[in-house]
């Protein structure tokens, strides 16, 4: 299909000011952008989680999986083994990735399976109202922590890169030119792509006077350079202040999970004999 | 008629299982249907192991208490054994581990070190000096035993048969076997049939965590994954397990799990999106004794009420417990085919007594089973996913076909697969999907799902299900009873097991639980069971112990 209306008629439900609409203007750029390179919009699936970021599957007019909460990357990993030639995108919450299914991105990082995850990092647990997520700042007043949350913030660039992501960068909801390039890359890069992405929640995180002094693009930074990496990972642990740094931290070349995963089906000619060679063995 | 029991019994590591199979194959190879039944506790060094290899002139499942052999590895087998013996039972040891038979026992001793040292072979070919011994002492001609070896021991063949030969020269013929005439068969574990007839099936991936007793089927496909042409993927943990197969399936490539209970509860909340997103999905359930950790290497048969109803909110499923690995071969390619055709979950329910025993097998009797799936979607835009049909089935699309956008989701949703909140939508697409159960239940009409056997004219009937089939049906021929054994438990085959409950006045149902959780299911469908013979020490319930159990309820 091209030329397809990239968004659906399904009612947007987003808060006003809510960083997902950036997120979102920034998906479908990069989906247009995509189709006027020649790619068919039909081999690209988004796969999303449980929150207030997940809606973006019902808002975007493309192949998705809205799955459950915690779940994006395994179902994703799936989706990319079971067909390689799809273009697999996971939106997914903070709560989601670095919280219910922090397992799902450790091992995917360390697999490199061949995906893009989007980290819709807004801090707080939004479509539950208000309660601390995993990078939440220390003393963060929730609904359950009204006396504010007693553990830190994990940083989860810093983890991305211990976990052996090949692409790791950080956007901002309010930049949006360097979002999409962000997210251009990541596609691109062949192999695991984490993007975190600090997002405004207007109603329960309004960080943005936070942020905007704070950011700043990586230049002169070597982005092939693992050690500078994490030195530019740990300058800000989501909870200090400190400039934030936005932009890529690291990318590497190596082969990915679903090159390496036996794909035998199209190999094997006569299942029939292979399943007789079994019996005739077992005999 | 010919039936002989054989135990060949050691210490974790030594081989038991394999040494086993061998047995196993010397039997199979001489004309009769095997079972063999394996028993280990959950360590790897040391412990006891034991197998009970059982060969008969018909087909069997179960092993009785009384042993014509035992092929002993150290005193502990012996010792632990003993009850099983007769005099006349032939007991065959390694001489450097064990001293003598005992008390008023025939043995024979074989001088395991003494043959390898002598033959320059490695202490791992040990136990072919026994197996060698054992076909001399059952009067098994040597060329079965060349032929054996060649075909199962492909390493080192003929240092193996040098040392099995060494043994076979030194031993007496003490108790020969009759040669039956049959062709030998293929033996397979119940988990190696499951897999060959999900590779019947389609089966394009195969995802799983270990877990006992399932993790030998993960073993087996991934194997001979380049065989079946299939990709075999162990994910960090169950719940990435059953979510990673539901993205296989949305991909349009048929997958499966396995797991037993314990992982089986991390995949609920998949099971759950499954449903809701009307996602096909195979589940190999091999059941082991609970709660919890429980037994992790025995069998029970606990865990029918938990899949019937798990993971939240309503939904169809189908749930198919084979008998043997025949059954499993024939039913785990259904439970596919049903899989793809209604786009719901498919459950192949099993045990460790059937997942890990070994049962002459006859592929070619199995009918040939046409592939089914859902009708496919012809390309007319707009495609919606879930499209409401008096099937309750929605035509099928894959990402990459031209202009479909594939929208599952696993919240209440509308035909295209857009959230919704709407009340009359949720009634309409809570329908949509209940509707499946009546289209299954005709469907698996169509298929023997209920076996009955044993005396036809019976007033008292065997209910039992699963690997309790061959228990049964050896008590019920020696009693003159009936057996009813539905292999279809989810849609409840109601009619075919009440049409069996012609002329049956007395149902005992025999399970390996401490409910009777067939009997709960039966009785929700009007079907009375008036005794339960309910066993649940994690040991498969020998023939013995049924027997005395029916005399019991019947007399």
């Amino acid at each position: 299909m091209t030329g397809r209306q990239l968004i659906t008629d399904a009612q947007n439900t987003w808060c006003p000011g809510c960083g997902n609409f950036s997120i979102q203007h920034t998906l479908k750029n990069v989906l247009s952008e995509m189709e006027n390179e020649g790619k068919s919009l039909d081999d690209v699936v988004l796969v999303s989680g449980i929150g207030c970021h997940a809606k973006i599957a019902d808002y975007l007019n493309i192949n998705t999986f809205y799955s459950i909460h915690g779940r994006t990357i395994p179902v994703a990993t799936g989706i990319k083994l079971g067909n390689p030639n799809l273009t697999v995108i996971c939106c997914t919450g903070d709560g989601d990735s670095y919280a219910e299914g922090l397992d799902h991105l450790i091992f995917a990082a360390k697999r490199n399976i061949d995906i893009t995850v989007i980290v819709h990092n807004n801090r707080v647990y939004g479509l539950t109202t208000g309660q601390y997520t995993p990078t939440s700042p220390l003393g963060f007043k929730g609904k359950s922590t009204p006396s504010g949350t007693a553990e830190y913030p994990v940083n989860p660039i810093e983890l991305m890169l211990a976990s052996g992501a090949t692409y790791v960068a950080r956007g901002y909801s309010k930049k949006m030119d360097l979002l999409k390039k962000l997210v251009m890359e990541g596609i691109s890069h062949k192999g695991f792509s984490f993007i975190d992405v600090l997002q405004i929640c207007a109603t329960f995180f309004p960080a943005a006077d936070y942020y905007n002094p704070r950011v700043y693009e990586l230049s002169d930074h070597d982005r092939t350079n693992f050690e500078s990496a994490c030195s530019k990972a740990r300058e800000w642990d989501y909870n200090s202040d400190a400039r934030i740094a936005l932009g890529t931290f690291f990318t590497r070349s190596l082969p990915t999970f679903d090159e390496k995963t036996g794909r035998h089906e199209e190999r094997v000619t006569d299942k029939k004999q292979s399943l007789r060679d079994v019996f005739l063995q077992k005999t | 008629m010919q039936d002989v029991s054989v135990l060949i019994g050691g210490k974790a590591g030594d081989g038991i299982n394999s040494a086993g199979a061998l047995v196993a194959q010397l039997l199979n190879h001489i004309g009769y249907s095997v079972y063999m039944y394996f028993d280990y506790p959950s360590l790897i060094r040391g412990g006891h192991n034991f197998a009970i290899i059982r060969g008969s002139e018909q087909n069997i499942g179960t092993c009785w208490n009384t042993l014509d052999f035992v092929l002993a590895l150290n005193n502990e087998t012996l010792e632990r054994h003993r009850d099983k013996c007769r005099p006349e039972t032939a007991i065959i040891f390694n001489a450097d581990m064990v001293k003598s038979a005992g008390q008023g026992s025939a043995g024979q001793g074989i001088p395991v070190n003494a043959i390898l040292t002598g033959e320059h072979a490695p202490a791992i070919m040990g136990n072919s000096a026994i197996i060698g011994g054992f076909a001399k002492a059952a009067g098994i001609e040597w060329d079965v035993v060349v032929a054996v070896i060649n075909a199962h021991i492909p390493k080192g063949v003929d240092l193996n048969l040098k040392v099995a030969k060494k043994a076979y020269d030194q031993l007496e013929t003490v108790r020969p076997l009759s040669r039956v005439q049959n062709p030998p068969r293929p033996l397979l574990t119940g988990n190696e049939a499951i897999g060959l007839g999900m590779v019947k099936g389609g089966l394009d991936a195969y995802v799983s965590y270990p877990m006992t007793p399932s993790s030998s089927l993960l073993h087996f496909l991934a194997e001979h994954q380049e065989k079946f042409g299939i990709t075999v993927v162990h994910p960090e943990n169950e719940i990435a397990v059953i979510l990673m197969a539901l993205g296989f399936a949305y991909a349009g490539k048929r997958s499966a799990v396995g797991t037993s209970g314990g992982g089986f509860c991390l995949m609920t909340e998949g099971l759950s999106l499954a449903g809701m997103a009307e996602l096909p999905l195979v589940l190999l359930v091999s059941q082991r004794t609970g709660p919890s950790t429980g037994l992790p290497t025995y069998t029970a048969q606990s865990d029918l009420q938990f899949i019937r109803y798990a993971g939240q909110g309503e939904y169809p499923r189908l749930v198919v417990a084979p008998g043997d690995a025949q059954e499993s071969l024939y039913w785990s390619e259904i439970a596919m085919n049903m899989a793809w055709k209604f786009q719901i979950p498919a459950f192949i329910l099993t045990d460790k007594t059937l997942s890990e025993g070994t049962y002459s097998s006859s592929p070619a009797d199995i009918p040939e089973l046409l592939r089914e799936e859902s009708p496919a979607w012809q390309g007319t835009a707009p495609y919606l996913r879930y499209a409401d049909a008096p099937s309750g089935i929605s035509l099928l699309a894959f990402p990459g076909m031209k202009d479909a956008v594939i929208k599952v989701n696993g919240y209440m949703h509308d035909e295209a697969g857009i959230t919704t909140e709407d009340a009359a939508l949720t009634i309409q697409m809570t329908n949509k999907r209940l509707r499946k159960w009546e289209g299954l239940a005709e469907e698996m009409g169509r298929y023997p799902g209920v076996n009955v056997s044993g005396n036809p004219d019976a007033s008292t009937a065997l209910l039992c299900w699963g690997s309790t089939k061959g228990v049964c049906n050896e008590i019920a021929s020696r009693l003159g009873l009936k057996v009813i054994q539905p292999i279809v438990l989810l849609p409840f085959p109601a009619i075919q097991v009440k049409k069996a409950m012609g002329g049956v006045k007395r149902v005992i149902a025999i399970e390996e639980n401490a409910t009777g959780q067939l009997a709960i299911l039966a009785a929700q469908h009007g079907i009375v069971v008036d005794d339960r013979i309910l066993w649940y020490d994690g040991r498969p319930i020998s023939p013995e112990d049924l027997l005395e159990k029916v005399q019991g309820v019947v007399v």
